[in-house]
Protein backbone atom coordinates (compact mmCIF):
# COMPACT_ATOMS: atom_id res chain seq x y z
CA UNK A 1 0.00 0.00 0.00
CA UNK A 2 1.27 3.16 -0.86
CA UNK A 3 1.00 6.50 1.63
CA UNK A 4 -1.35 9.39 0.64
CA UNK A 5 1.74 11.79 -0.18
CA UNK A 6 2.91 9.12 -2.65
CA UNK A 7 -0.22 8.12 -4.15
CA UNK A 8 -1.27 11.67 -4.54
CA UNK A 9 2.70 12.06 -6.24
CA UNK A 10 2.11 9.45 -8.69
CA UNK A 11 -1.60 10.31 -9.20
CA UNK A 12 -1.12 8.88 -13.21
CA UNK A 13 0.47 6.05 -12.03
CA UNK A 14 -1.63 2.91 -11.16
CA UNK A 15 -1.02 1.47 -7.56
CA UNK A 16 0.86 -1.85 -7.19
CA UNK A 17 -2.69 -4.11 -6.44
CA UNK A 18 -3.98 -2.02 -9.27
CA UNK A 19 -1.14 -2.85 -11.76
CA UNK A 20 -1.15 -6.26 -10.57
CA UNK A 21 -4.88 -6.71 -11.14
CA UNK A 22 -4.45 -5.26 -14.52
CA UNK A 23 -1.93 -7.73 -15.48
CA UNK A 24 -3.85 -10.36 -14.16
CA UNK A 25 -6.95 -9.81 -16.51
CA UNK A 26 -7.91 -11.53 -19.32
CA UNK A 27 -8.76 -10.78 -22.53
CA UNK A 28 -12.48 -12.30 -22.78
CA UNK A 29 -15.75 -11.81 -24.46
CA UNK A 30 -17.70 -11.89 -21.33
CA UNK A 31 -17.23 -11.27 -17.75
CA UNK A 32 -17.38 -14.06 -15.65
CA UNK A 33 -19.99 -14.38 -13.80
CA UNK A 34 -19.81 -17.53 -11.94
CA UNK A 35 -16.94 -20.34 -10.95
CA UNK A 36 -17.70 -22.74 -13.70
CA UNK A 37 -18.96 -20.47 -16.58
CA UNK A 38 -18.63 -22.11 -20.14
CA UNK A 39 -19.85 -19.10 -22.04
CA UNK A 40 -16.48 -17.05 -21.02
CA UNK A 41 -13.87 -17.08 -23.75
CA UNK A 42 -10.52 -16.19 -22.95
CA UNK A 43 -9.04 -15.36 -26.46
CA UNK A 44 -5.18 -14.24 -25.38
CA UNK A 45 -5.23 -17.96 -24.09
CA UNK A 46 -6.69 -19.80 -27.27
CA UNK A 47 -4.38 -17.44 -29.26
CA UNK A 48 -1.50 -18.10 -28.18
CA UNK A 49 -1.79 -21.74 -26.62
CA UNK A 50 -2.58 -22.25 -30.72
CA UNK A 51 0.16 -20.75 -32.04
CA UNK A 52 2.92 -22.56 -29.57
CA UNK A 53 0.87 -25.66 -31.00
CA UNK A 54 1.87 -24.13 -33.97
CA UNK A 55 5.48 -23.46 -34.01
CA UNK A 56 6.01 -27.03 -31.81
CA UNK A 57 4.78 -28.51 -34.81
CA UNK A 58 6.98 -26.38 -37.65
CA UNK A 59 10.09 -26.71 -35.46
CA UNK A 60 9.40 -30.89 -34.94
CA UNK A 61 8.12 -31.16 -38.91
CA UNK A 62 11.84 -29.14 -39.75
CA UNK A 63 13.60 -31.34 -37.76
CA UNK A 64 12.23 -34.48 -39.83
CA UNK A 65 12.55 -32.47 -43.60
CA UNK A 66 16.50 -31.67 -42.71
CA UNK A 67 17.08 -34.94 -40.71
CA UNK A 68 20.24 -37.11 -42.19
CA UNK A 69 21.67 -39.68 -41.58
CA UNK A 70 24.99 -38.86 -42.04
CA UNK A 71 26.39 -36.84 -38.96
CA UNK A 72 23.79 -34.68 -37.60
CA UNK A 73 24.20 -31.16 -36.69
CA UNK A 74 23.06 -29.70 -33.54
CA UNK A 75 19.47 -28.89 -34.65
CA UNK A 76 19.03 -32.21 -35.44
CA UNK A 77 20.54 -33.45 -32.28
CA UNK A 78 18.24 -31.69 -29.80
CA UNK A 79 15.42 -33.43 -31.77
CA UNK A 80 16.29 -36.80 -31.60
CA UNK A 81 17.52 -36.34 -27.80
CA UNK A 82 13.94 -35.40 -27.20
CA UNK A 83 12.31 -37.82 -29.21
CA UNK A 84 14.41 -40.86 -27.16
CA UNK A 85 13.60 -39.80 -24.16
CA UNK A 86 10.27 -39.40 -24.63
CA UNK A 87 10.27 -42.58 -26.18
CA UNK A 88 12.47 -44.45 -23.45
CA UNK A 89 9.86 -43.09 -20.20
CA UNK A 90 7.05 -44.27 -23.13
CA UNK A 91 8.89 -47.76 -23.28
CA UNK A 92 9.34 -48.22 -19.85
CA UNK A 93 6.13 -47.36 -18.53
CA UNK A 94 3.01 -48.34 -21.55
CA UNK A 95 3.34 -52.33 -22.41
CA UNK A 96 1.77 -52.99 -25.69
CA UNK A 97 1.10 -50.76 -28.44
CA UNK A 98 2.75 -47.11 -28.45
CA UNK A 99 2.24 -46.15 -31.93
CA UNK A 100 -0.06 -43.43 -30.71
CA UNK A 101 0.87 -42.81 -27.08
CA UNK A 102 4.87 -42.12 -27.75
CA UNK A 103 3.62 -39.26 -30.57
CA UNK A 104 1.16 -38.05 -28.15
CA UNK A 105 3.35 -37.72 -25.38
CA UNK A 106 6.14 -35.96 -27.24
CA UNK A 107 3.36 -33.38 -28.50
CA UNK A 108 2.32 -32.94 -24.67
CA UNK A 109 5.93 -32.35 -23.83
CA UNK A 110 6.98 -29.74 -26.54
CA UNK A 111 3.89 -27.97 -26.72
CA UNK A 112 3.41 -27.55 -22.47
CA UNK A 113 7.01 -26.58 -22.81
CA UNK A 114 6.46 -23.82 -25.78
CA UNK A 115 3.54 -22.43 -23.63
CA UNK A 116 5.37 -22.34 -20.07
CA UNK A 117 8.27 -20.73 -21.92
CA UNK A 118 6.31 -17.66 -22.54
CA UNK A 119 6.60 -17.19 -19.02
CA UNK A 120 10.34 -15.55 -20.13
CA UNK A 121 9.10 -12.50 -22.05
CA UNK A 122 9.33 -9.50 -19.85
CA UNK A 123 5.72 -9.18 -18.50
CA UNK A 124 5.20 -6.11 -19.20
CA UNK A 125 6.04 -6.19 -22.80
CA UNK A 126 2.78 -6.54 -24.21
CA UNK A 127 1.08 -4.20 -22.18
CA UNK A 128 3.55 -1.47 -23.33
CA UNK A 129 3.33 -2.32 -26.78
CA UNK A 130 -0.94 -2.54 -26.33
CA UNK A 131 -0.48 0.54 -24.30
CA UNK A 132 1.68 2.34 -27.95
CA UNK A 133 -1.39 0.92 -30.19
CA UNK A 134 -3.82 2.31 -28.10
CA UNK A 135 -5.02 0.00 -26.18
CA UNK A 136 -4.00 1.08 -22.83
CA UNK A 137 -6.86 -0.26 -21.18
CA UNK A 138 -7.54 -3.79 -22.57
CA UNK A 139 -6.03 -7.11 -20.37
CA UNK A 140 -3.88 -9.29 -22.52
CA UNK A 141 -2.31 -12.35 -20.76
CA UNK A 142 0.12 -14.48 -22.72
CA UNK A 143 0.81 -17.62 -21.12
CA UNK A 144 -2.08 -19.90 -21.42
CA UNK A 145 -0.78 -22.47 -18.65
CA UNK A 146 -1.52 -19.69 -15.96
CA UNK A 147 -4.73 -19.44 -16.96
CA UNK A 148 -6.53 -22.01 -15.25
CA UNK A 149 -8.85 -23.05 -18.00
CA UNK A 150 -5.71 -24.04 -20.46
CA UNK A 151 -4.42 -27.10 -17.97
CA UNK A 152 -7.35 -28.10 -16.60
CA UNK A 153 -8.90 -28.28 -20.47
CA UNK A 154 -5.69 -30.21 -21.23
CA UNK A 155 -5.60 -32.35 -18.36
CA UNK A 156 -10.17 -33.17 -19.22
CA UNK A 157 -8.72 -34.00 -22.76
CA UNK A 158 -5.71 -36.64 -21.21
CA UNK A 159 -8.72 -38.10 -19.19
CA UNK A 160 -10.51 -38.65 -22.31
CA UNK A 161 -7.33 -40.60 -23.74
CA UNK A 162 -7.41 -42.48 -20.67
CA UNK A 163 -11.17 -43.76 -20.58
CA UNK A 164 -11.12 -44.15 -24.85
CA UNK A 165 -7.93 -46.35 -23.53
CA UNK A 166 -9.83 -48.21 -20.69
CA UNK A 167 -12.41 -48.92 -23.31
CA UNK A 168 -9.88 -50.28 -25.80
CA UNK A 169 -7.70 -52.85 -23.64
CA UNK A 170 -10.30 -54.14 -21.49
CA UNK A 171 -13.30 -53.43 -23.43
CA UNK A 172 -16.68 -51.99 -22.53
CA UNK A 173 -17.36 -55.05 -19.99
CA UNK A 174 -14.13 -55.41 -18.89
CA UNK A 175 -13.96 -51.79 -18.05
CA UNK A 176 -17.34 -51.75 -16.11
CA UNK A 177 -16.62 -54.04 -13.99
CA UNK A 178 -13.29 -53.03 -13.07
CA UNK A 179 -15.01 -49.94 -11.76
CA UNK A 180 -17.26 -51.68 -9.69
CA UNK A 181 -15.17 -54.52 -8.50
CA UNK A 182 -11.37 -53.21 -8.21
CA UNK A 183 -10.03 -52.57 -5.58
CA UNK A 184 -12.09 -54.47 -2.86
CA UNK A 185 -14.13 -57.18 -4.58
CA UNK A 186 -17.73 -57.49 -6.22
CA UNK A 187 -18.89 -57.63 -2.73
CA UNK A 188 -18.39 -54.00 -2.00
CA UNK A 189 -19.46 -52.41 -5.43
CA UNK A 190 -20.67 -49.24 -4.14
CA UNK A 191 -17.69 -48.16 -2.64
CA UNK A 192 -15.59 -49.33 -5.16
CA UNK A 193 -17.71 -47.06 -7.85
CA UNK A 194 -17.19 -43.97 -5.29
CA UNK A 195 -13.73 -44.88 -4.83
CA UNK A 196 -13.03 -44.43 -8.87
CA UNK A 197 -14.90 -41.91 -9.57
CA UNK A 198 -12.98 -39.95 -7.25
CA UNK A 199 -9.62 -40.84 -8.28
CA UNK A 200 -10.83 -40.30 -12.02
CA UNK A 201 -11.83 -36.82 -10.95
CA UNK A 202 -9.17 -36.34 -8.34
CA UNK A 203 -6.27 -37.18 -10.81
CA UNK A 204 -7.60 -34.84 -13.63
CA UNK A 205 -8.10 -31.72 -11.65
CA UNK A 206 -4.40 -32.64 -9.69
CA UNK A 207 -3.33 -32.67 -13.40
CA UNK A 208 -4.23 -29.56 -14.24
CA UNK A 209 -4.31 -27.30 -11.07
CA UNK A 210 -0.73 -28.27 -10.49
CA UNK A 211 0.57 -27.03 -13.85
CA UNK A 212 -1.77 -23.96 -13.16
CA UNK A 213 -0.33 -23.53 -9.59
CA UNK A 214 3.62 -23.72 -11.09
CA UNK A 215 2.60 -21.41 -13.46
CA UNK A 216 0.73 -19.33 -11.80
CA UNK A 217 2.89 -18.28 -8.92
CA UNK A 218 5.89 -18.45 -11.32
CA UNK A 219 3.95 -15.36 -12.91
CA UNK A 220 2.50 -13.45 -10.43
CA UNK A 221 6.23 -13.82 -8.96
CA UNK A 222 7.43 -12.11 -11.90
CA UNK A 223 4.90 -9.34 -11.19
CA UNK A 224 5.71 -8.35 -7.96
CA UNK A 225 9.63 -8.15 -8.80
CA UNK A 226 9.01 -5.83 -11.47
CA UNK A 227 6.96 -4.28 -9.10
CA UNK A 228 9.89 -4.04 -6.54
CA UNK A 229 11.62 -2.86 -8.95
CA UNK A 230 9.72 -0.16 -10.03
CA UNK A 231 9.38 0.78 -6.49
CA UNK A 232 11.77 -0.29 -4.31
CA UNK A 233 15.30 0.29 -5.79
CA UNK A 234 17.40 2.92 -7.07
CA UNK A 235 16.87 3.95 -11.00
CA UNK A 236 13.99 1.98 -10.72
CA UNK A 237 15.71 -1.09 -12.39
CA UNK A 238 18.12 -2.52 -10.72
CA UNK A 239 16.25 -4.32 -8.08
CA UNK A 240 14.40 -5.91 -11.40
CA UNK A 241 17.49 -7.10 -13.09
CA UNK A 242 19.09 -8.41 -10.57
CA UNK A 243 16.13 -10.32 -8.86
CA UNK A 244 14.29 -10.94 -12.47
CA UNK A 245 17.61 -12.59 -13.80
CA UNK A 246 17.66 -14.83 -10.18
CA UNK A 247 14.01 -16.31 -10.72
CA UNK A 248 14.13 -16.26 -14.31
CA UNK A 249 17.23 -19.07 -14.32
CA UNK A 250 15.19 -20.87 -11.30
CA UNK A 251 12.11 -20.44 -13.80
CA UNK A 252 13.63 -22.69 -16.58
CA UNK A 253 14.33 -25.75 -14.18
CA UNK A 254 10.08 -25.39 -12.72
CA UNK A 255 9.41 -24.70 -17.08
CA UNK A 256 11.03 -28.03 -18.05
CA UNK A 257 9.91 -29.88 -14.78
CA UNK A 258 6.53 -29.36 -15.28
CA UNK A 259 6.41 -29.93 -18.74
CA UNK A 260 8.59 -33.23 -17.97
CA UNK A 261 5.94 -34.29 -15.21
CA UNK A 262 2.94 -33.37 -17.73
CA UNK A 263 4.04 -35.55 -19.55
CA UNK A 264 4.77 -38.23 -17.37
CA UNK A 265 1.31 -38.25 -15.66
CA UNK A 266 -0.12 -38.52 -18.80
CA UNK A 267 2.11 -42.03 -20.03
CA UNK A 268 1.21 -43.21 -16.12
CA UNK A 269 -2.21 -42.47 -16.31
CA UNK A 270 -2.42 -43.91 -20.10
CA UNK A 271 -0.14 -46.96 -18.60
CA UNK A 272 -2.40 -47.48 -15.76
CA UNK A 273 -5.25 -47.76 -18.74
CA UNK A 274 -3.20 -50.96 -20.17
CA UNK A 275 -3.26 -52.73 -16.65
CA UNK A 276 -6.03 -54.89 -15.84
CA UNK A 277 -6.96 -55.81 -12.02
CA UNK B 1 -10.62 -7.23 12.75
CA UNK B 2 -11.56 -7.29 9.09
CA UNK B 3 -12.45 -9.52 6.81
CA UNK B 4 -9.60 -8.68 4.64
CA UNK B 5 -6.99 -9.35 7.15
CA UNK B 6 -8.61 -12.68 8.14
CA UNK B 7 -7.86 -13.16 4.41
CA UNK B 8 -4.07 -12.38 4.74
CA UNK B 9 -3.94 -14.54 7.64
CA UNK B 10 -5.27 -17.32 5.77
CA UNK B 11 -3.11 -17.16 2.35
CA UNK B 12 0.13 -17.26 5.27
CA UNK B 13 -1.05 -20.31 7.19
CA UNK B 14 -1.66 -22.11 4.11
CA UNK B 15 1.48 -20.71 2.06
CA UNK B 16 3.62 -21.46 5.26
CA UNK B 17 2.38 -24.91 6.71
CA UNK B 18 2.17 -26.35 2.87
CA UNK B 19 5.55 -25.11 2.48
CA UNK B 20 6.68 -27.14 6.03
CA UNK B 21 5.51 -30.43 4.10
CA UNK B 22 6.96 -29.32 0.75
CA UNK B 23 10.24 -28.81 1.97
CA UNK B 24 10.32 -31.86 4.44
CA UNK B 25 8.91 -34.19 1.79
CA UNK B 26 12.21 -33.02 -0.90
CA UNK B 27 14.43 -33.35 1.84
CA UNK B 28 13.44 -36.75 3.10
CA UNK B 29 13.37 -37.81 -0.90
CA UNK B 30 16.45 -35.86 -2.00
CA UNK B 31 18.60 -37.59 1.25
CA UNK B 32 17.19 -40.96 0.62
CA UNK B 33 18.36 -40.13 -3.51
CA UNK B 34 21.58 -39.40 -2.44
CA UNK B 35 22.26 -42.17 -0.49
CA UNK B 36 20.26 -44.94 -2.87
CA UNK B 37 22.61 -43.24 -5.56
CA UNK B 38 26.03 -43.92 -3.49
CA UNK B 39 25.63 -47.33 -2.72
CA UNK B 40 24.42 -48.37 -6.49
CA UNK B 41 25.73 -45.36 -8.67
CA UNK B 42 24.72 -47.55 -11.63
CA UNK B 43 21.19 -47.06 -10.81
CA UNK B 44 21.70 -43.21 -10.88
CA UNK B 45 20.07 -42.33 -13.81
CA UNK B 46 17.44 -44.30 -13.65
CA UNK B 47 16.54 -43.21 -9.75
CA UNK B 48 17.50 -39.34 -11.12
CA UNK B 49 13.74 -39.77 -13.48
CA UNK B 50 11.85 -40.75 -10.88
CA UNK B 51 13.36 -38.31 -8.66
CA UNK B 52 11.77 -35.47 -10.74
CA UNK B 53 8.59 -37.23 -11.35
CA UNK B 54 8.11 -36.77 -7.86
CA UNK B 55 9.73 -34.11 -6.73
CA UNK B 56 7.02 -32.81 -8.77
CA UNK B 57 4.46 -34.69 -7.19
CA UNK B 58 5.39 -33.39 -3.81
CA UNK B 59 6.01 -29.68 -4.65
CA UNK B 60 2.46 -29.91 -6.16
CA UNK B 61 -0.10 -29.66 -3.07
CA UNK B 62 1.87 -27.28 -1.80
CA UNK B 63 1.91 -24.90 -5.28
CA UNK B 64 -1.57 -25.38 -6.10
CA UNK B 65 -1.60 -23.61 -2.39
CA UNK B 66 0.12 -20.73 -3.31
CA UNK B 67 -1.64 -20.54 -6.30
CA UNK B 68 -5.09 -20.52 -4.50
CA UNK B 69 -3.36 -18.03 -2.06
CA UNK B 70 -2.08 -15.85 -4.78
CA UNK B 71 -5.91 -16.00 -6.04
CA UNK B 72 -7.41 -14.86 -2.63
CA UNK B 73 -5.05 -11.83 -2.44
CA UNK B 74 -4.93 -10.62 -5.70
CA UNK B 75 -8.41 -11.73 -7.41
CA UNK B 76 -10.00 -10.79 -4.36
CA UNK B 77 -13.01 -13.42 -4.13
CA UNK B 78 -13.96 -12.32 -1.54
CA UNK B 79 -14.70 -8.71 -1.09
CA UNK B 80 -17.49 -7.30 -3.00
Amino acid sequence: MMSPTAETATAHAPTAGEYINHHLGHLTNIHQGFIVDFKVINYDTVFWSILMGVIGLLVLWMGTRRATSGVPGRFQGAIEAVVEMVDDQAKSIIHGDRSFIAPLALTVFVWVFLMNCLDFLPVDLFAWILGHLGFGEMHFRIVPTADLNGPLGMALGVLAVVLYYNVKIKGIGGWIHELFAAPFGIWLAPFNFLLNLIEYAARTVSLGMRLFGNMYAGELLFLLIALLGAMATPFGIVGHVIAGSIWAIFHILIVLLQAFIFMMLTLVYIGQAHESH
Amino acid sequence: MTDVSFVALACGLIIGLGAIGACLGIAIMGGKYLEASARQPELMNTLQTKMFLLAGLIDAAFLIGVGIAMLFVFGKPFTS
